[in-house]
């Protein structure tokens, strides 16, 4: 098994009586890549600073190698954070940006020999790239650029564990998945514990060992991203996790749920009999037949091309499904469907029952969930936004 | 209209009250009363060497005080609350809405031999302290007047460095001392360079401080100046030639502090 390195145990944060987290317990592993998963405000970032020291819970304790670390301030703590806003010392170059930790570090008293220093902040821009870099000013470099030293500053110390909260909000697409994989290549070849903050779902079921779902304060699941993405625990995960159609079943026995009034095939059990359930479709789980052949009948009411495949919209019975094809089918068609028993996947009846996986609303949707991605350019654009009637 | 005619007005103006002035101290500092060119202005200024140096000391001495006093007062301030800053920005500031005479004469009666200080270190039994007409009254004048200028841009600075940078240090394995030692006063000189430039310049040719608390024993450079134009000694000749030496050495001087300031921003952590 692996080792447990940190530990939070009933953790409970308040800002002026407004919960931000509530009884979090969670153990991260030595070595693990663990992202902290959720929307803004969910608290995912509140409990990263709670790691780093920054913050000190209200009630709980906080474990680090066993030891209990509520009251150690952030410059003893053995572990070191990328900033959102990568916070770079202006006033260095790059080289002293990366040297910064190393000349606070004292061995027995005595500083770090210069050639050491020297040493360990070359080696470290070689391994983010940034050769020859060294006499840079930080304020001129792009924001890819300023995002590696702000990974070197903070791995040439060689911390237990690496905080990043959204270290890759900040860049494109393109250079996020570049960045996206050599992170966690940094990560497999260094062996640090990585605790990473992010709001994009894709980011963390590409990167993590372990994705714990964050809202509201509070965690709804902690998995490995298979788990998570196939399994996952309630409505709200499964709908924040890639695109899900949650709609209302009723369990008749072990294997069979009726939803609309057909009765599927699926492989879940341990349901009382005629339990109502939700019940997650997974938009590329669907296939499609013709009519006379499928379980349920609709009509394509909307239909998008995303490139790969198409996202179409689809009428049963009132309830808007999302679909992913790679079959054009045109607005109007009506269709077919046929679900694999492992396409479904039954969940109990929770608090955010009926709350999400419906599209009959579904530009919105999207609108909401691109919202996301662009956060930051977000709230200086707000008052440019309309919405076409 | 194109944006450029916009600075037309700035530049006559500038033309006016700032090229053409400097214009005639030039011309009148290389010239005899009689309009002949001459380099004697200069030359009568040796016996004025130790006014120069005087007000040159105190003017450094005044400056140096305001750092030490007003450097902290920025920090601390910069970390207060927005309401308490905003509260103590206007009581720094409130003083300078009075006038510059009235302050300086209500220094005057607190520092007199039978001033407010004197009554109150007899009223503790202590020995009275001789301050007025001294060199101590004036840079406790100028200090006065001047601190504004010294906490205004050293905080301005210092509220505008990014707090996560804070963060970041601490992260790193700074304490609080670490902190301010390599990232707030690092980042927070070019606010003490403005703050000196404020404080220093207006210090060394200031005038009426000296004639009030110094009783015209402390002459400096803005009296003798005074003198040469409005005063008995009238020679505008000789006042335009030491006005133009020490503009020379105040510019001078300004050069070094900023290449100071700028290789020492660049060297902080090596």
């Amino acid at each position: 098994m692996a080792k447990e390195l940190i530990r939070l145990t009933d953790c409970r944060m308040a800002f002026d009586n407004e919960v931000v987290l509530n009884n979090i317990n969670l153990y991260i592993n030595d070595k693990e890549f663990l992202t902290l998963l959720g929307p803004s405000g969910c608290g995912k970032t509140t409990m990263l600073r709670i790691i780093g020291g920054f913050l000190k819970p209200v009630s709980g304790d906080v474990f680090f190698d066993g030891v209990r670390i509520n009251d150690v301030p952030p410059h003893k703590r053995a572990v070191n954070t990328i900033f959102q806003k990568y916070a770079l010392f202006t006033h260095l170059n790059v080289f002293d940006n990366i040297a910064f930790g190393l000349r606070l570090q004292r061995n027995n008293g005595n500083k770090l020999d210069k050639f050491e220093i020297h040493n360990r902040v070359m080696e470290m821009l070689e391994v983010v790239s940034l050769k020859g870099f060294e006499k840079r000013d930080v304020t001129l470099l792009s924001g890819g650029q300023q995002q590696r030293v702000a990974i070197a500053r903070a791995l040439v110390n060689k911390p237990k564990v690496l905080l990043l909260d959204e270290p890759l909000g900040a860049l494109d697409m393109r250079l996020r998945k570049d960045m996206q994989n050599e992170l966690k290549s940094i990560q497999q070849a260094t062996g640090i514990t990585f605790i990473y903050v992010t709001h994009d779902q894709e980011e963390a079921l590409a990167m993590s060992d372990t994705v714990v779902v964050m809202e509201g304060g509070v965690i709804q699941q902690i998995g490995t991203p298979e788990d998570i993405y196939n399994e996952p625990k309630n409505a709200f995960v499964a709908d924040f996790i890639g695109e899900s159609n949650i709609v209302d079943g009723i369990m008749h026995s072990d294997g069979v749920v009726e939803i609309f009034g057909r009765k599927f095939k699926c492989l879940d059990k341990g349901f009382d009999p005629m339990e109502p359930v939700d019940v997650v479709i997974r938009p590329e789980d669907v296939d499609i037949v013709p009519p006379k052949s499928g379980k349920l009948k609709g009509t394509v009411t909307g239909i998008t091309f995303r490139g790969v495949l198409y996202d179409i919209i689809v009428d049963f019975h009132g309830f808007k499904w999302l679909i992913q094809t790679t079959d054009l089918c045109p607005v109007g068609t009506k269709i077919g469907i046929k679900i694999d028993p492992d396409g479904i996947h039954i969940m109990k009846k929770g608090a955010f029952s009926g709350m999400y996986g419906d599209y009959s609303s579904y530009s919105a949707e999207y609108d909401e969930i691109s919202d996301a991605e662009h956060e930051q350019d977000q709230e200086d654009e707000e008052e440019n936004e309309f919405v076409s009637s | 209209m194109k944006p450029k005619y916009f600075s037309i007005p700035y530049i006559v103006w500038m033309g006016i009250f700032v090229v053409a002035p400097i214009f005639f101290v030039v011309v009148y500092a290389f010239t005899t009363a009689d309009g002949y060119p001459t380099l004697q202005n200069f030359a009568a200024m040796s016996r004025f060497t130790p006014v120069f140096i005087r007000s040159f000391l105190l003017a450094f001495i005044s400056t140096v005080i305001c750092i030490l006093i007003g450097y902290p007062v920025a920090y601390i301030l910069s970390r207060e609350g927005k309401r308490v800053q905003r509260l103590m920005i206007m009581l720094i500031v409130l003083p300078m809405w009075m006038n510059f005479l009235l302050r300086t004469y209500a220094w005057m009666s607190i520092l007199e031999n039978t001033g407010l200080l004197n009554r109150f270190l007899a009223f503790l039994g202590l020995p009275a302290l001789n301050i007025i007409n001294t060199p101590t009254a004036v840079v406790i004048g100028m200090v006065y007047n001047f601190l504004p200028f010294m906490i205004l841009p050293v905080y301005s600075v210092i509220v505008k460095i990014d707090r996560s940078l804070f963060e970041a240090a601490q992260d790193l394995g700074a304490n609080n001392f670490s902190v301010f030692r390599k990232v707030v006063f690092p980042m927070s000189l070019p606010g003490v360079l403005s703050g000196i430039m404020m404080v220093f310049v207006p210090a060394v040719s200031t005038f009426v401080i000296t004639q009030l608390l110094g009783g015209g024993m402390v002459m400096m450079l803005g009296d003798l100046i005074e003198m040469q134009f409005l005063g008995t000694a009238y020679n505008p000749q000789l006042g335009s030639a030491i006005a133009l030496v020490m503009m020379f050495i105040v510019i001078v001087f300004m050069y070094f502090v900023n290449r100071f300031g700028q290789s020492d921003e660049k060297a902080v952590g090596a």
